[in-house]
């Protein structure tokens, strides 16, 4: 298992989900993506792309508009 | 034993691609969603930008649909691509900077390869004869099919019973009688065919991209023009989506936050644009796009002050910060309203 952390801040969606579905996709399950946004619209979206995908959020934090979303790669990619 | 066939569909996240999807999964082949996003997408990003609407983020309709219909969904940023669509579409423009026959022959070839790649028979899409006035013709729909080398991989579920037999109804894959044949504008069959299935759908918002738009593609056309070339970056056709514009001289424009979100986002751009902001009173971020001089400066410092909470004092401080210079400050007289003329704003 490796832990990994993506910049997407400053992306507006679907840019945001975009580099997590490739990131996601060069990882192995059970690996820990942390996804770094700035736009709102990830709250819906990326955990939507995790439930299409079999992905687990593990946690979500805001803070002054930044938002981090930690997610465990399952094996389906 | 029979294999499984798989179809790889264009996506939007509107009613017509969801039921296309449906209506072949119903037929028992398996069905991918593929979703490109060409930086022109109305996806909200106003939305995410504006303070005021940041309270109720929106969602991706494709992403949403997706998980409606528990089908997997590929996301493919092909804006660098697209670039050759926008800016030489070989079958011209719609009413405003749209390209939409050579768009969807774009997406049509995309979705081909990717189909050819991951192994998968053929392509679906929502396409409804008579819908659209460019890309969704009875006689514009075979170009579609042929320029993309789809061929007859392409199937249209909602009209294909107008079209002629594409390899999937050949070869039985799918049968042809439990498919439609749905034309012209009205959405009344579609929505009795999601009542039928049970769907939401999401209502349509006027359009699925900005290109449609009369005032963002006058935008476009106006950085064109002033650049002396039609061609872009993934920046300026964002920019195009944010604040308020205005081209007082031809060598160059403002792009004026119009809210604090807006303001924010610009802030995101500061080291590549000449930038203004007011100092004894509130007022937008304001950047410069193009090359300036003395005179220039005073000109967007005082349309700076127009648009700030200074707008009717007799002087207002401003400060100037050059690309890769130091700040300066001005003070300068706000620009009475009556005096812009209406000419400058895109």
């Amino acid at each position: 298992m490796s832990y990994h952390i993506l910049d997407a801040r400053r992306l507006l969606c679907p840019l945001p989900v975009i580099r997590t579905q490739d990131q996601a996709a060069t990882l192995s399950a059970g690996d820990v993506l942390e996804v770094m946004c700035t736009d709102p619209g990830v709250m819906n979206d990326i955990p939507a792309w995790c439930r299409i995908n079999g992905h687990t959020i593990k946690e979500t934090k805001q803070n002054n508009g930044d938002i981090v979303i930690t997610i465990e790669i399952n094996g389906k990619n | 034993m029979t294999t499984r066939r798989k179809a790889v569909a264009l996506l939007s996240g509107g009613l017509d691609s969801m039921l296309a999807v449906k209506v072949i999964m119903e037929q028992g082949v398996h069905v991918e969603g593929i979703n490109f996003f060409t930086g022109f997408c109305v996806e909200g990003h106003t939305h995410a930008i504006r303070q005021r609407d940041r309270s109720k983020p929106k969602r991706n309709n494709a992403l949403w649909v997706a998980e409606q219909l528990d089908i997997k969904l590929h996301i493919i940023d092909v804006s660098e691509q697209y670039k050759k669509v926008v800016i030489n579409p070989k079958h011209g423009y719609g009413a405003n900077l749209n390209p939409c026959l050579d768009c969807k022959g774009f997406m049509v070839n995309k979705a081909h390869d990717w189909m050819q790649t991951n192994h998968f028979d053929f392509i679906i899409t929502g396409e409804v004869m008579g819908q659209r006035p460019m890309s969704q013709r009875k006689d514009t729909m075979p170009v579609i099919a042929q320029e993309s080398g789809a061929g007859d991989r392409l199937l249209r579920p909602l009209c294909a019973k107008r079209l002629p037999l594409t390899l999937a109804e050949r070869e039985h894959w799918v049968d042809r009688e439990k498919l439609f044949g749905f034309t012209g504008r009205s959405r009344k069959p579609q929505m009795a065919l999601a009542r039928q299935y049970g769907l939401d759908y999401a209502q349509p918002a006027g359009g699925c991209c900005f290109l449609t738009d009369e005032s963002y593609s006058h935008k476009l056309a106006d950085l064109w023009q002033a650049q002396g070339n039609k061609d872009y970056e993934l920046d300026d056709i964002m920019l195009l989506k944010v604040g308020r514009h205005l081209r007082p001289r031809a060598h160059f424009k403002l792009i004026i936050g119009r809210e604090e979100g807006e303001n924010n986002f610009l802030e995101g751009y500061r080291k590549q644009f000449t930038h203004l902001r007011t100092v004894s009173h509130n007022g937008p971020l304001v950047l410069i796009d193009g090359e300036i001089n003395d005179d220039d400066i005073e000109l967007a410092a005082r349309l700076a002050a127009r648009f700030s909470q200074g707008r009717d004092a007799e002087t207002v401080n401003v400060e100037v910060t050059p690309i890769g210079g130091s700040t300066r400050l001005l003070d300068v007289t706000p620009m009475a309203n009556d005096t812009i003329p209406q000419s400058w704003y895109l």
